[in-house]
């Protein structure tokens, strides 16, 4: 019998099943016994951690996206609508047009997404390079910002845990090098008692803020923002002044996972945290942001997460049980300065190590930058 | 421990990052004030960071305990 793959989401994880299935299963493809359709409300793929570096006027945008359909194996199909609803009882979902999309299997990669109401006065009072417009607004404030302090604030839970990190060391780095960071105060800020969630990374970037006068402050939960008198204040009842504030805004799920009457209260998917198939469903798999596992939100966990499910998927289709174990495997690397980088690796029982940062780490991220079109496409 | 109506459980075992305490932030934000949320870690560094948060901010801590190869933490939301 043939059967209907749908993958929902042309991001990371979306992408990567998609083609990764083609590829493995070429000959049922051909011969139409599996149909893979991905379904994308965006013509174009954006690679997101090219903002940090739009941010910093290190790249453009164009650099950092291409078209999804140039991403795609000949197998798949794909289809750009945005999706309002997924009926489960109905196994179908509904296009913004109203335009039916029935399913056998559904892949959900559907990302997560900053929340800019998420605090009174964020979104009038805050910078951001979590969003392609976010990055452009924030490079040019940045470009003209020559004195005063900038805060950054990060809230929970929110995607890729390196990347405020990576941004306030390489602020520090950026204004030293304009000559301007004598008149420059960063003061970096974050949700729990240490400057990073791995205590690893935390102890090596405390020592780091020390060294290159980056102030901060933990414990601090933003819960609102003055944009008149330029002050945030934090749960933890701390007040504090800016000229200029980067904020990583609470994440939540995509809308139509809300809108479709699932996921926690932020719109995050419940998960086996093992097979990756949504709890109670036996034809529906999520990935990446999209789930509620209690691990990063990288794309290099949807890339890991792609694999598992793109196995399950073939046993499934074949009529075996699921078997393929997702092990909670995280990779990422972290611009420690605008020359330098370092990389940590973990899993649900490994805790990570971080690697002492050094030059050629840094090539290796900016060449990723490059090899991700690659592997997206399922050829890495 | 068994008395206490647990209103959200978040299991947040085998997380380094974000960790169990930035879970239990989450869980908190979407509860209604008077709300027992209650973590599962398997972070032994756990059983101390939750309580100062919680001291930190004024939510009450209900219960801390090792329970076989994990930690049981709950609290309830004050404000
Ligand atoms: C500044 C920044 C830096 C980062 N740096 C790193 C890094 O260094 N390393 C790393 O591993 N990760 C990094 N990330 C995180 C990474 O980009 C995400 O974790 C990753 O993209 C998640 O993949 P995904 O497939 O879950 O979601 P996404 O890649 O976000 O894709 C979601 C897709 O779903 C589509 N979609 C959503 N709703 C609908 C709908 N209703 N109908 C149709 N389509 C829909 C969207 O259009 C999108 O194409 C960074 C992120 C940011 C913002």
């Amino acid at each position: 019998m043939d059967k209907r793959v749908v993958v929902l989401g042309g991001g990371v994880g979306g992408t990567m099943v998609a083609n990764s299935l083609a590829r493995s299963i070429p000959d049922e493809v051909r011969r139409g016994n599996v149909k893979i359709t991905l379904l994308s409300n965006e013509e174009k793929h954006t690679y997101q951690p090219g903002f940090l570096f739009m941010a910093l006027n290190e790249g453009r945008l164009e650099q950092f996206q291409r078209k999804e359909k140039t991403m795609l194996h000949p197998g798949v199909d794909l289809v750009l609508d945005n999706i309002v609803k997924i009926d489960r009882d109905g196994k179908r979902l509904i296009g913004e047009k109203g335009t039916v999309y029935p399913y056998d299997f559904l892949v959900i990669s559907t990302g997560s997404f900053p929340d800019f109401d998420s605090v009174p006065g964020l979104a009038e009072g805050s910078y951001n390079f979590y969003t392609a417009e976010g990055a452009v607004k924030l490079r040019e404030a940045l470009a003209n910002f020559r004195r005063g302090r900038i805060l950054i604030t990060i809230d929970v839970p929110h995607k890729c845990p390196a990347a405020p990190l990576e941004m306030t060391l390489m602020l520090d780095d950026y204004f030293r090098t304009r000559e301007l960071r004598d008149q420059v105060d960063i003061l970096y800020t974050y949700p729990i008692g240490r400057v990073h969630a791995l205590q690893s990374i935390a102890d090596w970037a405390q020592e780091e803020f020390e060294s290159r006068d980056i102030k901060y402050e933990t414990f601090f939960n933003l819960t609102e923002v003055n944009p008149q008198l330029k002050v945030a204040t934090s749960l933890e009842g701390s007040e504090v002044q800016y000229d200029l504030l980067i904020s990583v805004p609470a994440h939540k799920g995509a809308q139509v996972i809300r809108d479709s009457g699932f996921g926690d209260e932020q719109g995050f998917i419940p998960t086996d945290r093992h097979s990756l198939k949504m709890l109670g469903e036996d034809s529906i798999f999520v990935l990446g942001d999209a789930t509620n596992l209690p691990i990063s939100k990288a794309g290099s966990t949807a890339h890991y997460q792609a694999d598992v499910v793109v196995q399950n998927l073939i046993s499934e289709l074949n009529g075996l049980p699921s078997t393929a174990m997702y092990d909670g495997k995280v990779f990422c690397f972290v611009e420690s300065s605008m020359n330098q980088a370092s990389y940590v690796e973990f899993n649900y029982t490994h805790p990570p190590q971080p690697a002492e940062p050094s030059k050629m780490l840094h090539w290796f991220k900016l060449a990723y930058n490059e090899v991700y079109w690659l592997s997206a496409r399922g050829l890495l | 421990m068994e008395d206490v109506k647990v209103d959200k459980t978040v299991d947040a075992r085998g997380s380094f990052c974000p960790g169990p305490l930035m879970e239990l932030i989450k869980a908190v934000k979407a509860q209604p004030v008077g709300a027992v949320i209650e973590v599962l870690s398997s972070d032994k560094g756990s059983a101390n960071d939750i309580p100062v948060w919680a001291k930190k901010v004024g939510h009450e801590l209900i219960y801390s305990d090792q329970v076989g190869d994990h930690w049981k933490i709950a609290i309830r939301k004050t404000k």
